[in-house]
């Protein structure tokens, strides 16, 4: 039988975190709160702490291309040497640059530290005028596509840094930190061919592939990027931990709190 | 491998009878449901209990409470197969169609609330009234196909081709994730905004390989796709699985970038014109 | 009393009832053709049934076998209604069917593709050749939706969830309709040069139904009321392939493209039951062998097709028999089952999802079944009435001037059985057609006027529910009663006791009808929108049950225990309901025009 219980939640309520939602949908964002700052707060300590980046053969990718006065020898590039603060501060403008407009990194922080919306279905506050992306500060996320110009000049140096941590003393080798780099590049490449705007420049901004110039190219690079696409958060994540995880692991062997077991 | 046996007839190797198909019957038992009853200055959830049997969605909890205890529980359904987008509710906070919710993975521990879509007015009980998504669809630039590539007016496309706008041709307009969509839903912009299945209706014109229309001015400037913060609660509320944010809004912000925001871009597609 | 003034008035050249494929088409051709079109709906726009067609659309471009062609298409068309149909409408639809499709394609629609970068087309029941123009398997909702945008961007009127209580005369002449929108439960009064009715059918009618609750034999009920008459009424599609569980979504459609990618119908027993009896007229163009059936699914050109794939009438009568006897599924269906396909393709899992992707999605989501790994549970479900409005072939006007009917709730093309796939060509073509002559009629004949008291007099009836005690579930249980009693009394299988008691059972009903009451107000309320559409639904159910009985005879989607036979003469007539002068519902027997030479003459060819 129908019987009639107190209004318990008149619609629509509006106060921030008001929801019928009985799940813990605030874990997500909690989760990504607490990931991000963790990795951001490593990253910038890394960054500024400015020694430590280097164990023969292996720099941390948070260095490279090492482009100041302080770079061993051994990593600079072309011997050019201009830059006169922490080698990587340089790089990260581009990296974080780069991450800071990704179109997933935008949806995690936007949830999880602006609370706009903090989860699907779950009011937020609604007191300032909301502008989203159309004005100063967040319509400067369009410029994504120019932090990926300069991610890829970064991924190629990291490759090839990548294929000097195989060398040692002139001679083929593996160690585990060969190992480690190797996976860092490869998360990184995966983040990077699935970004949102490489996929629209390199064939997702064709509507009718038949009618342009290289049609299966064309379509071929937009499907390889789509398959990278659709697991971006993956990436994303994966590759943030890992080049954490590698410039640690660097740093730890370039202390000697770690030795570099060579594997071949 | 199936052989013909005497008799003209074909017998498989096993019987189907034997896997996956549970036999008994069905078992019946209470549970209970919050329905907001009321219109938008009046009204109040009123908690129901029917009796529900196995395999039921919500939609036929609310009709068998129609039918035996409210006979003017005002409800939207059609199809109830999920494929026409009538059914849209709110169950425990979430939207989904209530067509497509089994009863099973909604917890029992306590009564299901169900209510009406919040982003629109209320009409009466779990109905609202959508038709400013009507309003909507009528002014976004229609599709305008190039000129036949034959004489008898017809045209060729590949398969790879239309695989991606066809994705966006699934929507079948539950307005779900108008729904959910904050900029909608928590702030307001009915005006500036057309919300998520509109752009998705838009993204499916501008990917048909056939379509001329240029549509970077309407996305940006009617359209407000910058208010969107890709926070991609559309996609998750979406039943038809579309990816609406990645493989629609996402896209069109892209051609909106190409057009206002990549002055680079620009200049080196004028050279490459000249 | 009502006050007229009060009431929101309309006045269009033409009036569209119904928003399913037909009632668009038709729609933008009026529009098209510069008349003032209004379209009224029952539900919101795009939501019509039409949306649930899967299959696709046939029609003869040839694309895939170039040996088809309109007269293939005709011959078969003929063949599946069992020599009942309008020849005149088979025939223009055979022929015009191509260019509706085309036009489709230049409006936005995104077929499926062939190879070379064509429209691709599918196998289907009764089809020679591959016919269907599909987009995976929600060809409907691409249509809908297509229609939908064209309309709206032409500026055609909409009145969404607005049901038509009467249509109201001029003289002879049809002259307008009465309404209620559903929102706040106003009434609306539309005054047109021509109507069309694009209703759709009578599925609500019975217990297990893949119809939603629209389908109520509005158009049926309004044409009839209005003179118009109704033919071949005892013809209704019973759909060989609905969900048989769980129990909320029996009924629920499978589609025959399962069939057509392989699926095959199996008995408890594992036997693959439909090889056990092929009608003679099919035998020659079905597969002797399984290996032969499966060739044919994969595009085989030599292959003949395998006996699922056989007309729906016969797919569904062999169902019934198998779990009659016994040998059905455990909930009373029998086994469709497309995982078999493993033992051909290695990516059968993959190749299922792609190619049935709704059908994966509804079984996993409402039965929690995979399909590319077990059988499916299946039986016959309500699905089409052939029978509706009898209208010219050409301009689709029914008896009464300025009436016009499109769709299902026209009758003509289908005859005893309709093929899978002709119903969304039929929609297309007859929707144009109705909309170009209704527009044309309008034009020609000039306004109408609307008599006040007609209006007042069908209000007054409407409202009367309300005033009238009980506790309010009076409509939706007459709807049971009805639906229970047409289920078992006037099913697949018909008995002349049964469909007499059936025919009791109605009277009682529609007595009982006229004291139903609903609680609530006019505001958004169901009660009274199921009391508004049962006396439509009472007259579709009386016609389809006084005709079941007077055709003595087994034919196409109408069986009779007691006559199981095809009887050649009475494949001369068509039955003809209509409303006599008391308003009792009178029968009559309506000979067959018969075909011109040249028809004739493209069946007996193509037979070979």
């Amino acid at each position: 039988m129908a019987s009639s219980s107190p209004p318990l939640e008149v619609l629509p309520s509006t106060r921030l975190g008001a929801t019928q939602r009985i799940d813990h949908w605030w874990l997500a964002p909690f989760a990504v709160a607490v990931g991000l700052a963790l990795c951001g707060g490593y990253a910038t300590w890394a960054i500024f702490q400015g020694q430590n980046y280097f164990a023969e053969p292996y720099l941390s990718p948070f260095y490279s291309p090492c482009l100041s006065a302080e770079c061993p020898a051994e990593v600079r590039l072309l011997g050019i040497t201009w830059w006169p603060f922490s080698p990587a501060i340089l790089i990260m403008g581009a990296i974080l640059g780069f991450r800071g407009t990704c179109y997933y990194y935008r949806k995690a922080y936007y949830r999880a530290y602006f609370m706009d919306p903090p989860a699907c279905a779950v009011e937020e506050h609604r007191g300032s005028r909301y502008r989203g992306e159309t004005a100063f500060p967040w319509i400067l996320q369009n410029l994504h596509r120019y932090f990926l110009y300069l991610s890829i000049p970064i991924l190629a140096f990291l490759w090839y840094d990548t294929l000097l941590a195989f060398r040692f003393d002139g001679g083929f080798g593996i160690g585990v930190g060969s190992v480690v780099l190797l996976t860092n590049v490869v998360l990184l490449s995966g983040y990077l061919f699935g970004c949102h705007s490489l996929r629209h420049l390199v064939g997702g901004r064709t509507d009718c592939y038949s009618c342009s110039r290289f049609p299966e190219a064309r379509h071929g690079a937009w499907r390889i990027s789509s398959i990278f696409n659709r697991h971006h958060m993956f990436w994303a994540w994966t590759s943030l931990v890992f080049v954490c995880l590698t410039d640690l692991y660097v740093r730890l062997v370039a202390m000697g709190v770690l030795s570099d077991p060579r594997l071949i | 491998m199936s052989t013909v046996d005497a008799t003209g007839g074909v017998a498989a190797k096993s019987s189907p009878a034997a896997e996956g198909h549970p036999v008994a019957t069905p078992g019946q038992r209470e549970r209970s449901f919050r329905i907001w009853r009321g219109t938008a200055e009046k009204g109040e959830f009123v908690e129901y209990t029917t009796e529900v049997s196995e395999g039921m969605v919500v939609l036929d909890a609310v009709h068998q409470i129609q039918a035996e205890q409210a006979g003017d529980l005002a409800v939207r359904w059609n199809c109830k197969a999920g494929k026409c987008g009538s059914c849209s509710a709110e169950i425990n906070g979430k939207p989904r169609l209530m067509c497509m919710t089994r009863l099973s993975e909604v917890p029992d521990d306590q009564p299901a609330t169900i209510a009406p879509m919040r982003a629109f007015p209320l009409v009466r009980d779990l109905v609202t009234d959508v038709s400013w998504n009507y309003e909507v669809n009528r002014r976004i630039p229609a599709f305008q196909p190039r000129k036949p590539d034959f004489e008898d007016g017809t045209w060729r496309m590949h398969q790879f081709e239309v695989d991606r706008p066809q994705e966006m041709r699934k929507c079948i307009e539950c307005f779900l994730c108008q729904d959910v969509c904050h900029v909608l839903r928590s702030h307001g912009k009915y005006d500036g905004f057309i919300g998520p299945a509109f752009l998705v209706r838009a993204a499916a014109y501008e990917l048909h390989p056939l379509d001329t229309a240029d549509r970077a001015t309407y996305l940006k400037d009617e359209g407000g796709i910058g208010y969107c913060n890709i926070t991609k609660c559309c996609t998750e509320v979406c039943p038809e699985d579309i990816t609406i944010t990645d493989n629609a809004i996402i896209p069109l912000k892209e051609r909106v970038v190409d057009r206002y925001y990549d002055p680079i871009g620009k200049l080196v597609q004028l050279i490459k014109r000249k | 009393m009502t006050d007229l003034d009060s009431i929101e008035q309309y006045a269009y050249d033409v009036l569209v009832i119904g928003a399913g494929g037909a009632g668009l088409r038709a729609a933008v051709e009026a529009s098209a053709c510069g008349a003032r079109v209004g379209l009224v709906c029952k539900s919101l726009l795009g939501k019509a049934h039409t949306v649930m067609a899967e299959g696709g659309i046939a029609a003869s471009l040839a694309n895939v076998d170039e040996r088809d062609g309109w007269r293939v298409h005709f011959a078969d068309t003929m063949r599946g209604g069992q020599y009942l149909n309008s020849w005149r409408m088979a025939e223009l639809h055979a022929k015009e069917a191509p260019e509706r499709v085309r036009e489709l394609e230049a409006w936005g629609a995104l077929f499926d593709r062939t190879r070379d970068g064509r429209i691709l087309q599918r196998n289907f029941g009764g089809h020679r050749y591959p016919r269907l123009a599909h987009v995976g398997d929600r060809t409907g909702l691409e249509m809908i939706r297509v229609l939908q945008d064209h309309g709206v961007h032409q500026g055609i009127d909409v009145h969404m969830e607005c049901t038509v209580l009467e249509l109201v005369k001029d003289g002879d002449r049809v002259a307008g309709a009465v309404a209620y929108e559903r929102e706040r439960g106003l009434f609306r009064v539309f005054s047109a040069g021509a109507i069309i009715l694009a209703t759709g059918g009578i599925g609500r009618a019975f217990k297990i139904t893949s119809n939603s609750w629209e389908y109520t034999g509005d158009g049926h009920g309004l044409g009839y009321r209005a003179g118009a008459e109704l033919i071949d009424m005892e013809f209704v599609q019973f759909h060989p392939t609905g969900m048989v569980w769980p129990p909320s979504v029996r009924g629920l459609l499978v589609t025959e493209g399962v069939r057509g990618e392989g699926g095959v119908l199996l008995n408890k027993e594992g036997r693959r039951f439909m090889f056990d009896d092929v009608p003679a007229l099919y035998r020659d163009q079905t597969a002797d062998s399984p290996e032969e059936g499966w060739r044919y699914t994969q595009g085989d050109r030599e292959a003949r097709r395998p006996p699922e794939l056989l007309t729906r009438d016969h797919v569904a009568r062999c169902i019934v028999r198998e779990v009659r006897e016994g040998r059905g599924s455990p909930h009373g269906g029998v086994f469709l089952d497309i995982a078999w396909i493993n033992e051909h393709l290695s990516n059968s899992e993959e190749h299922i999802r792609r190619k049935l992707p709704s059908m994966y999605h509804q079984f996993m989501r409402l039965a929690e079944i995979d399909i590319t790994k077990v059988p499916m549970e299946i039986g016959p479900t309500t699905h089409y009435a052939m029978g509706g409005i009898r209208v010219d072939p050409d301009s689709q006007m029914s008896g009464v001037p300025g009436l016009f009917a499109a769709g299902e709730c026209a009758a003509g093309l289908h005859g005893a059985n309709r093929l899978g796939g002709n119903s969304l060509s039929d929609l297309l073509v007859f929707g144009k057609r109705a909309g170009e002559y209704a527009a044309r009629f309008a034009n020609e004949n000039g306004g109408t006027t609307i008599d006040g008291s007609e209006v007042r007099r069908s209000i007054d009836a409407a409202l009367e529910p309300f005033s009238r005690d009980g506790d309010g579930t009076g409509a939706y249980q007459l709807q049971f009663e009805l639906q229970e009693k047409m289920q078992n009394l006037a099913g697949i299988v018909r008995r002349e006791e049964e469909l007499e008691e059936a025919l009791a059972s109605i009277a009682n009903l529609s007595e009982r009808a006229q004291s139903v009451a609903v609680p609530g107000n006019r505001e958004y309320n169901p009660g009274w929108h199921t009391a508004l559409d049962l006396p439509n639904l009472l007259t579709a159910a009386e016609a389809v049950v006084r005709a079941g009985q007077a055709r003595k005879e087994s034919r196409g989607a109408h069986f009779r225990d007691d006559y199981p036979d095809k009887d050649p003469e009475s494949g001369k007539f068509n039955l003809v309901v209509r409303r006599g002068s008391d308003g009792e519902m009178v029968l009559e027997e309506r000979p067959i025009v018969p075909m011109p030479e040249a028809l004739q003459q493209i069946i007996e060819e193509q037979q070979q």
